[in-house]
């Protein structure tokens, strides 16, 4: 009597735990989402991945389309070489461009994919060569101050060469 | 003089000895009630007991907790995010604290106060009142008959427990940070589920989990093993359950994770 009730409360608490471990995967971690039924494997080289991380997004309009599955170092052409597992059931022209955006402020980066004008469909193992960089911050500023100091070096001339002169 | 100076050395000397002492001893009982664990998982019945007796028992506790941790997390959370202006990011904080850290180590604090005292006292007073001895006159090993079943159950029952505990948290944080603070749900979840890993920190928070309850059950069952058999020895048996499980829990903590997520 003493055993029947206590192995009711025993599977009870272990399928408690197996639904946890269940949702923190599923809901938390998003374990479904990994598993497209087929997908084919596209190339990209980017000069710049910035902060881009294994398994982010690739996105077309805003709709996930794809994962980055590794990202690697290419020691011929000093490049970043990404592998992207696209869903078959997308395809995009041969010269599509692809470019490292970053959702919000602070957000994840991402893959934003632009559909080109070919009539040629990309293909299992192709290397797309037209990306854009993720944008640097540091690269940014120093951009920013640069210009800022090529408008003002007309003005400010005069008076750097009489402080030379000093 | 020269006497209390070698008492000195005489009493560091006993000292080490004693320790290594419990050091031997401990490791022997590790080593028998490994060895033993195949043969009680034959014997279910006396392990499933265990299993509810221990995880049954704090299952109230546990999700009590793990609820309040969630809640308070959501709220200091969103204050310090709030500043950054990406209070979405919310439930990632809360998820990644509780899977890889909080979940495992306060269930293993609380299993400890919870069931590991139990054990002690229980087989502390097993000890003062001649019930081992009795069963080791009857050819009955009490490590097989007693100790093995309750350290399995204790393995079974810890993982199970960290995992409610974080799958109450992460909803308490919720609770706080959707429904009461209100931000907007859809990107509470997507944060989430874009910077949790199922395998890099799910897979091992329910690794660490799994490390404690064996910390923790195997020194309840030691520190109740070897009281001394008296009602004070049991007490202070017990005492040493909740401090030795305790701080090893935290040291092994920052030992597995600096050994998991170093890179």
């Amino acid at each position: 009597m003493q055993r029947s009730k206590n192995d009711l409360w025993v599977g009870l608490l272990v399928l408690i735990g197996a639904a946890a471990i269940l949702f923190l995967a599923l809901k938390s971690a998003n374990l479904l989402s990994l598993n497209f039924d087929t997908s084919y494997k596209v190339t990209a080289k980017f000069d710049n991945i910035g902060g881009l991380k294994p398994r982010a997004a690739v996105k077309s309009a805003g709709v996930v389309i794809g994962r980055v599955e590794t990202i690697s170092f290419d020691d011929k052409s000093y490049q970043a070489s990404v592998n992207l597992a696209m869903e078959s059931r997308y395809v995009f022209p041969k010269d599509s461009s692809l470019k490292i955006l970053t959702s919000g402020l602070l957000g994840e980066q991402y893959i934003g994919i632009e559909a080109g004008a070919s009539d040629k469909n990309m293909a299992a193992g192709d290397v797309v060569k037209q990306t854009q960089s993720a944008v640097v911050l540091e690269d940014l500023i120093s951009q920013f101050l640069f210009s800022k100091a090529a408008d003002s070096s007309a003005p400010m001339a005069p008076a750097t060469a009489s402080a030379d002169k000093k | 003089m020269s006497q209390s100076r070698l008492n000195i050395i005489t009493n560091l000397g006993l000292t080490v000895r004693e320790q290594l002492g419990h050091l031997g001893h401990a490791t022997r009982l590790f080593m028998r009630l490994l060895a033993m664990s195949g043969s009680a998982l034959k014997r279910f019945g006396l392990v499933r007991d265990q299993i509810f007796f221990l995880g049954n028992y704090s299952l109230a506790i546990i999700s009590v907790s793990g609820l309040f941790v969630g809640f308070v997390l959501g709220l200091q959370g969103y204050y310090t995010l709030q500043r950054y202006g990406s209070s979405e990011a919310l439930g990632l904080l809360v998820t990644l604290s509780l899977v890889r850290e909080l979940g495992p180590v306060i269930t293993a604090l609380l299993f400890a106060g919870r069931a590991g005292t139990a054990l002690t006292a229980e087989i502390g007073l097993m000890k003062a009142g001649e019930q081992l001895s009795a069963m080791e006159m009857m050819a009955v090993d009490p490590v097989r008959r007693i100790l093995a079943p309750r350290f399995l159950g204790g393995i079974i029952a810890m993982p199970l427990l960290a995992a409610v505990f974080s799958a109450v948290g992460v909803i308490g944080g919720w609770i706080v940070g959707v429904l009461m603070i209100g931000i907007d749900a859809g990107s509470f979840w997507s944060q989430m589920q874009g910077g949790v890993d199922v395998w890099r920190d799910v897979g091992n928070g329910v690794i660490k989990s799994f490390v404690f309850g064996i910390t923790v059950t195997f020194v309840a069952l030691y520190q109740g093993f070897e009281a001394q058999p008296t009602p004070e020895g049991v007490s202070r048996a017990t005492t040493r359950t909740v401090v030795v499980a305790s701080l090893a829990v935290l040291g092994l903590d920052f030992l597995l994770t600096t050994v998991m997520f170093s890179i």
